[in-house]
């Protein structure tokens, strides 16, 4: 651990904000102390995204001085070519400064593989877990015709490409091929008409001498460890950490002002030395600390970021801490918004409006947020309205994710008696609700939310939870700094995520199984941190929700009803501390597997009435 | 600390408008720096190579890919016509007897034979490409063999979303105020070819009318989503528009569902009416915003061709706003006060706002729903 570090800027360049954040070691801590923002300044006019970070660092200046009352305080060189100021003399200057960047569209990627559901997946799965888009999979098997591929590549211009397939020792043609249909393509990087576009090729080994053949004139060719060098085994890491030093040498390279930025991203080491932090992908990062937590926790984890033009998700299952990232490229609530009404369908969305709306109001309202993105619902109606697109938004992600999330496809298995019985399949998702710890929100729908409440409402709406839940959410959105942090120092970025990122809404309990309407669904007895005893045979279709303030556990011993299960096997009863958090624990008898809703209207308006003004979600004007 | 502001879309009757004509690959630049130009005039030009057909001769013929080589009649880099012999094999026992062989389906070109796995890249003609002026103007810059830079002085308006690409017409008022819906019936045999405004909404019956008449675009304040999805038969997802191929295009200045169009705006297409002009409805929403625009070109001396310093704009107490988000969406106000303490609004968020003079009222909204006119 690098005990020098007692102050740490990071900032995370996004496709319209540049939002800084001010790290000190205070107390014996670290916390984070000033936050700044202003526009990212990638494009015209100013095309040089580190005016942006100048500004964004200028405000974490000006807010420093004001908090401590020391006008010594001083973060960026003077003269009209300002840059942050490292090594850290006193009160001037920093101790390291780290960054993201998913500005001017984040890292755009193509991938291609032998079979779509192996090598292609698995080729998939390690550009997202690097922080890419992934454009397209194109891949051997995928039914398209070779002049169709042919014309995809053409017509895709992608920052960089992975090719997977084939695994070690085994020599197939259909590698070779595919570098074929790649060098006929002649594909053209996105950004920078000069320069070759990037390559890497982590597929069988005996294949690399032939796509070394085929390739590399056209392209920088990179060769790295197969990512499936067995049908067993993925090795992701090598290929991650090439499309990480690509990012940085390539692609960063040609966007404007970025060469200066990756010269900023320092930190001043242990040995007095000062050593280059690279720029990491905004996803990158956020997967980077989702990552941490459940590793240092020993916990599972999902986590969600929700933005105006996609919606990450991220999870991480044990055994073995699995990490899973997707990208939902066209569900946010602005840019994409309007998408997010054409994949869930109108009904879906107005299933959790409690009251009536004119549907060709709703639509409208819709593309004016799309083509408006900046503004804000002022009215109650637009913010219930927003919300109920949000959970329609991260339903479909979180779909999208667990189909993803899949243990490997194409394993060889020994059938035995007993797996006749159970069923069980390769490519089954690991996503299991059940043994989830920890859900964590953010994006701004999430993190902005006028009552946390709300975001409460719409983390269970979304996600349904099973058994016993812990919800959180970023407060200011600053997990993607301190994942960037955690490359040089975990602890920091640790306990600054523990102290000032996270805050715990509560917990979700929510028994699973049929359920009878009149049956009672689960029996509690909770005993809150103030000595109240809470105790109830709820029936189905209820909400409760108990005060349990942040930091504090309540006792609950939970019995759910018959052929219901929350975690101990059905019917079973848990004795267990829950803990609490800024909104409390949430007692959801409403069903999971499945969720329903009253499909008559007036019944369901009046349900989500009630389960609203249990949950405290919105003012009461709304609900009567 | 940071201002917040709202640049607004621009709205004026004079402006140095200066425009990219860019080839897609490099090619012929086919005007010189200084030549004037009409919107319709050829500034550059190139061909697209042509599509890639691949044939895996070794499937073919029934060979290893290493034979293909020896079975091959044509090479990389020769001419084809469709039919021509490609690859013929030797044939049973080697004697000739039963050859097997494989001809071109396309007229192109070999790019390239594989002797890894027998697979032989057909490569069809090129296909040529064509950028016009799309504004009457002078050439500024001549970017060799990518493209040019044409300027003028026009009035302009820039919309805020649109479908379907360049056009260029005369433009024909055909409301007599800006609230006033675009009827079917407004819509005559002598609108053919022209750019046609409407009020406060044009809705589907009108733009059906609007394109089997010729009507080569509509300038409207709103439009109804629901019309927008029955025109292209889908719902738009994501806000990139501009390739669509629907015949006429189309710009909104305020945005979905009937909207009176801001005065100004009125006034400055009705001031110019029976002028040519161009217009498209490219809209990109996110990195490198792109909205719909109307150049109207105007009479101008070279040395009038300096374009000003772009400004910063800010929120300033007196200045005039349009408000963008309901409640009161369209409404033209004048800033009161700047209050720098955020406050909640109805719905509870918390926000930084501003207070302005509306229709005589004194309304609280938050910044984020407001955009500067500019004078």
């Amino acid at each position: 651990m690098n005990n020098q570090l007692l102050k740490i800027i990071a900032t995370d360049c996004g496709s319209t904000t540049t939002k800084s954040i001010l790290i000190e070691y205070v107390d014996g801590e670290y916390r984070q102390t000033v936050r700044g923002e202003a526009p990212t300044t990638v494009e015209a006019p100013l095309n040089d995204v580190t005016r942006g970070v100048v500004n964004a660092v200028q405000e974490l200046e000006e807010l420093a001085r004001l908090k401590y009352n020391n006008p010594n305080i001083k973060f960026l060189s003077d003269g009209d070519e300002k840059e942050i100021i490292i090594p850290r003399e006193g009160d001037v200057g920093v101790d390291a400064y780290v960054s993201t960047s998913s500005a001017g569209g984040g890292l755009q990627m193509m991938v291609t593989g032998i079979v779509a559901k192996m090598s292609g997946e698995s080729a998939e799965r390690a550009a997202l877990g690097a922080g890419a888009i992934v454009m397209d999979v194109i891949a051997s098997n995928d039914k398209r015709l070779d002049h169709q591929k042919i014309e995809r590549i053409r017509e895709l211009r992608p920052d960089m490409i992975l090719m997977a397939g084939g695994t070690d020792g085994a020599d197939t043609k259909h590698v070779p091929e595919m570098a074929e249909l790649i060098s006929a393509a002649d594909p053209r990087p996105r950004l920078g008409s000069e320069y070759n576009l990037p390559i890497i090729f982590a597929g069988a080994d005996m294949s690399q001498e032939k796509v070394k053949s085929i390739l590399e004139k056209r392209s920088h060719l990179i060769i790295t460890d197969n990512l499936r060098p067995s049908m067993e085994r993925e090795n992701l890491g090598p290929a991650r950490d090439q499309i990480h030093e690509i990012f940085m040498e390539h692609v960063m390279q040609q966007a404007p002002g970025y060469n200066k930025l990756m010269k900023w991203t320092r930190v001043f080491t242990e040995e007095k030395k000062i050593e280059t932090v690279p720029i990491m992908p905004t996803p990158g990062a956020m997967g980077n600390i989702m990552q941490t937590i459940a590793k240092l926790g020993e916990i599972e984890v999902v986590g969600v970021d929700i933005g105006g033009a996609t919606t990450d998700i991220f999870s991480v299952f044990t055994p073995e801490y699995v990490f899973n990232r997707t990208v939902s490229a066209n569900l946010g609530m602005s840019y994409s918004i309007s998408n997010v009404l054409a994949s869930a369908g109108l009904p879906n969305i107005l299933r959790w409006v409690p009251f009536d709306i004119n549907e060709n109001e709703l639509r409208n309202m819709i593309k004016n947020k799309m083509i408006r993105p900046t503004t804000i619902p002022a009215l109650l109606e637009e913010l219930v309205l927003e919300q109920a697109i949000a959970k329609e938004a991260l339903r479909l992600a979180f779909i999208q994710h667990k189909e993803f999330a899949v243990s490997l496809k194409g394993v060889q298995t020994q059938k035995d008696i007993s797996s006749a019985f159970d069923q069980q399949t390769t490519g089954q998702t690991i996503v299991n609700m059940m043994t989830l710890d920890l859900l964590v929100g953010s994006g701004g729908v999430l993190s902005h939310a006028p009552r946390r409440h709300q975001t409460v409402m719409m983390l269970i709406d979304a996600f349904l939870p099973e058994g016993i839940t812990r919800l959180a959410v970023d407060s200011i959105f600053m997990m993607p700094h301190l994942g960037v942090l955690a490359e040089i120092h975990p602890e920091a970025a640790t306990e600054v995520f523990n102290k000032d990122c996270m805050i715990a809404l509560g917990t979700c309990v929510a028994p699973v199984g049929k359920y009878k309407p009149g049956q009672i669904s689960l029996t509690a007895e909770i005993t809150l941190p103030d000595g109240t005893v809470f105790k109830e045979e709820i029936p189905t279709g209820e909400m409760r929700l108990l005060p349990c303030e942040l930091n504090k556990n309540a006792k609950a011993k939970l019995t759910p009803g018959k052929g219901l299960d929350i975690g101990a096997g059905k019917g079973q009863p848990i004795e267990k501390e829950l803990p609490g958090g800024v909104v409390g624990i949430v007692l959801d008898t409403r069903g999971r597997q499945p969720f329903v809703l009253p499909t008559e209207k007036e019944a369901r308006i009046s349900s989500l009435k009630k389960w609203m003004k249990v949950l405290n979600a919105y003012p009461e004007q709304i609900l009567n | 600390m940071s201002q917040a502001y709202s640049a607004g879309l621009t709205v004026t009757d004079s402006i140095v408008y200066r425009i990219k004509r860019i080839l897609p690959l490099k090619g012929k630049v086919t005007v010189n720096k200084g030549d004037k130009v009409k919107s319709g005039d050829l500034v550059a030009e190139t061909s697209l190579p042509g599509n890639v057909l691949p044939m895996n001769i070794a499937n073919k013929l029934g060979c290893t890919p290493q034979q293909v080589a020896s079975y091959m009649k044509v090479k990389a880099g020769d001419k084809l016509e469709k039919g021509m012999l490609l690859a013929e094999d030797k044939g049973m026992f080697g004697f000739g007897f039963f050859k097997s062989s494989v001809r071109s389906p396309i007229d192109g070109e070999v790019e390239s034979v594989s002797p890894l796995t027998g697979q032989c890249m057909l490569r069809e003609p090129r296909i040529p490409v064509q950028i016009k002026a799309f504004i009457d103007g002078i050439i500024v810059e001549v970017i060799p063999e990518e493209g040019v830079i044409v300027e003028n002085k026009s009035a302009y308006i820039q919309g805020i979303f649109g479908i379907c690409g360049e056009t260029t017409g005369e433009i024909k008022v055909l409301v007599k105020d800006p609230s006033q819906k675009l009827t079917p019936d407004l819509i005559t045999p002598d609108c053919a070819e022209k750019l046609v405004v409407g009020g406060s909404l044009t809705p589907y019956d009108t733009i059906l009318k609007a394109k089997e008449l010729g009507v080569r675009g509509i300038i409207t304040g709103g439009i109804d989503d629901e019309d927008i999805k029955k025109i292209l038969g889908y719902d738009i997802g994501v806000a990139i528009t501009g390739h669509e191929d629907f015949g006429i295009t189309i710009l909104c200045t305020e945005g979905f569902g009937p909207i009176k169009m801001a005065d100004k705006t009125f006034n400055l297409l009705k001031q110019f009416e029976g002028k040519e002009a161009s217009m498209h409805g490219k809209t990109q929403i996110r990195a490198g915003v792109i909205r719909p625009e109307i150049i109207i070109p105007l009479d101008f001396k070279e040395e009038e061709l300096v374009a000003p310093t772009p400004k910063d704009s800010l929120l300033l107490i007196g200045g005039l706003i349009r408000i963008i988000r309901q409640p009161g969406f369209g409404k033209i106000g004048k800033i009161l006060s700047l209050p720098e303490v955020p406050i909640n609004v109805e719905s509870e968020t918390k926000v930084r706002v501003l207070t302005a003079e509306v229709e005589g009222q004194t309304l609280t909204i938050p910044r984020a729903n407001v955009e500067l006119i500019e004078n």
